[in-house]
């Protein structure tokens, strides 16, 4: 039943996306049956493959940039009171402003060049892998950390055994969360500060007006960005129904 | 002291750190110059007045786009909310949604729409849109039996259910939606106008960039952050204020 929905789902997509094409005219963007042709023909040309590694390397990079210095910050805050409650609307400030105006300073910190693009990914992935964190810590049932520290295991300890395995599923959303918003940070840090990958491709095809290239990589990045999220949120579910049978 | 005032404390902190850097040449002024200047200079920006079309261009683009996601998505979601198997194809492309770079749209719109206010205000708009739908969803689910039960007795049609009963209840979750939509209605219509645009604070920026012009530049950049800052500092504000009514 469920994947029925997904196929009428996608045949609508792929309905309205036709009649827009109708709509709009070769001009403006190409048909489905077109743009796949191109999106094959792009995958299969030995061109195209090092900016796709590209990206991969760098989105790599800042994912786990994101997940350890996000984990980091939310465990830190979590486990004292007084400090999650002078950082928490801070971060949730900082999830909220437009990073984008921030790139110039990136680039003047970090020149242009694969670590401006994981920078750039980075920032926008900490926030809600932090703010996920943090809330997990808080939600914890406190006899956890009362047994932990009865055990005099250190903080580092108790981050490890304690307070990971108890806290994955939540942190996991915000992994999830994080894992789309950190492609997003690094298709933004290639479209200005790089000369290789996905980014730099499409806002090379953007002032060349190659509508052909942009549509072919719009749906490449729509189909991983969609997939990929299928499969964690699949993930997610397994865990929070593994840790409700556990309870 | 209260945790408000440790925040203050450390956002001075940091200032002061970053004025001494650079003041003190660890940080070049190529770079960045002090917050001081920067201060001085969004003055001048400010009541010279010479970027005021700008900012108004962008604060009218950001409003449109935040006003029209939270009227169409509650709309929106009312109604999906009404019909369960169209929510449920749906709801694998809302928890998707945030994944697709709304970005790589924006070329194609500027081709069917041309290079105007539009397209950026219809990638705001997108962006909001959904976190609106969702968050109307899981407030019209929290609604319990009783409220409509009771609706159903005193003979009330869909439409007045909904507006004096379902959606009231569900504010609060609604409210997060706002929230949400109100920060992605900055980010989408700025980043696109750094993107492309001939106009707009996020043009301006990528302009003074382009042209090393730090006294543009980050007069500008913090100018954007405050304001985002301060009207989601205002949203926070009154829906704390809002649920404390409610506790009642």
């Amino acid at each position: 039943m469920r994947s029925l929905r997904a196929a009428i789902l996608i045949a609508c997509v792929f309905a309205a996306w036709q009649l827009l094409f109708w709509y709009a005219g070769s001009n403006a963007l190409t048909s489905p049956l077109d743009t796949m042709a191109y999106l094959g023909e792009l995958l299969s040309s030995p061109r195209f493959y090092p900016h796709l590694i590209e990206t991969a390397k760098a989105f790599a990079a800042a994912l786990a940039i994101a997940i350890s210095a996000g984990i980091l910050i939310g465990f830190t805050l979590g486990l004292y009171r007084f400090a999650a409650d002078v950082g928490e609307p801070v971060l949730v400030a900082l999830y909220s402003i437009p990073k984008l105006t921030l790139y110039p300073i990136v680039l003047l910190a970090f020149g242009i060049g694969m670590p401006a693009k994981i920078a750039f990914g980075a920032i926008h992935g900490i926030m809600p892998i932090a703010i996920f964190a943090l809330g997990a810590v808080r939600n914890l049932n406190p006899v956890y950390l009362k047994a932990a520290r009865v055990m005099r295991l250190s903080p580092s300890r108790i981050a490890a055994r304690v307070l990971l395995p108890a806290a994955i599923p939540e942190i996991f959303t915000g992994i999830r969360i994080g894992f789309s918003l950190t492609l997003i940070g690094t298709l933004l840090g290639e479209m200005f500060a790089s000369q290789r990958g996905l980014g730099y491709l499409l806002i090379q095809a953007i002032g060349l007006h190659n509508v052909r290239m942009i549509m072919a990589l719009t749906l490449l990045l729509v189909v991983i960005a969609v997939t990929a999220s299928a499969l964690l949120l699949a993930v997610d579910r397994r865990l929070r129904r593994n840790m409700l049978g556990t309870n | 002291m209260t945790p408000g005032q440790v925040r203050l404390a450390l956002a001075a902190a940091l200032v002061l750190l970053l004025e001494g850097l650079s003041r003190f040449g660890f940080i070049d002024r190529f770079a960045m110059i002090p917050p001081s200047e920067i201060l001085w200079h969004l003055g001048k920006i400010l009541i010279v007045g010479e970027m005021w079309p700008a900012i108004v261009k962008t604060l009218t683009n950001v409003a449109v786009a935040c006003v029209a996601a939270i009227v169409v998505g509650v709309i929106l979601g009312t109604l999906i909310h009404a019909w369960r198997s169209l929510r449920e194809t749906l709801d694998p492309l809302f928890a998707a949604y945030y994944a697709i770079p709304v970005y790589a749209f924006y070329p194609l719109f500027i081709v069917i729409f041309g290079l105007g206010d539009f397209p950026q205000v219809l990638i705001g708009f997108m962006l909001g849109l959904v976190a609106v739908i969702v968050n109307t969803l899981n407030g019209l689910d929290r609604v319990p039996r009783v409220l409509l039960k009771t609706a159903r007795i005193q003979r009330l049609g869909p439409l007045a259910t909904a507006l004096k009963v379902t959606l009231p209840y569900a504010v609060p979750y609604i409210f997060t939606g706002i929230k949400l939509a109100v920060a992605y209605s900055f980010i989408g219509v700025i980043g696109a106008e750094l993107i492309m645009s001939r106009t707009g604070l996020g043009y301006e920026i990528g302009y003074a960039y382009n042209n090393f012009d730090n006294a543009v530049m980050y007069p500008l950049i913090v100018f954007v952050l405050t304001v985002a800052a301060t009207v989601n500092t205002m949203f926070f504000l009154w829906e704390k204020k809002m649920l404390a009514r409610r506790r009642k």
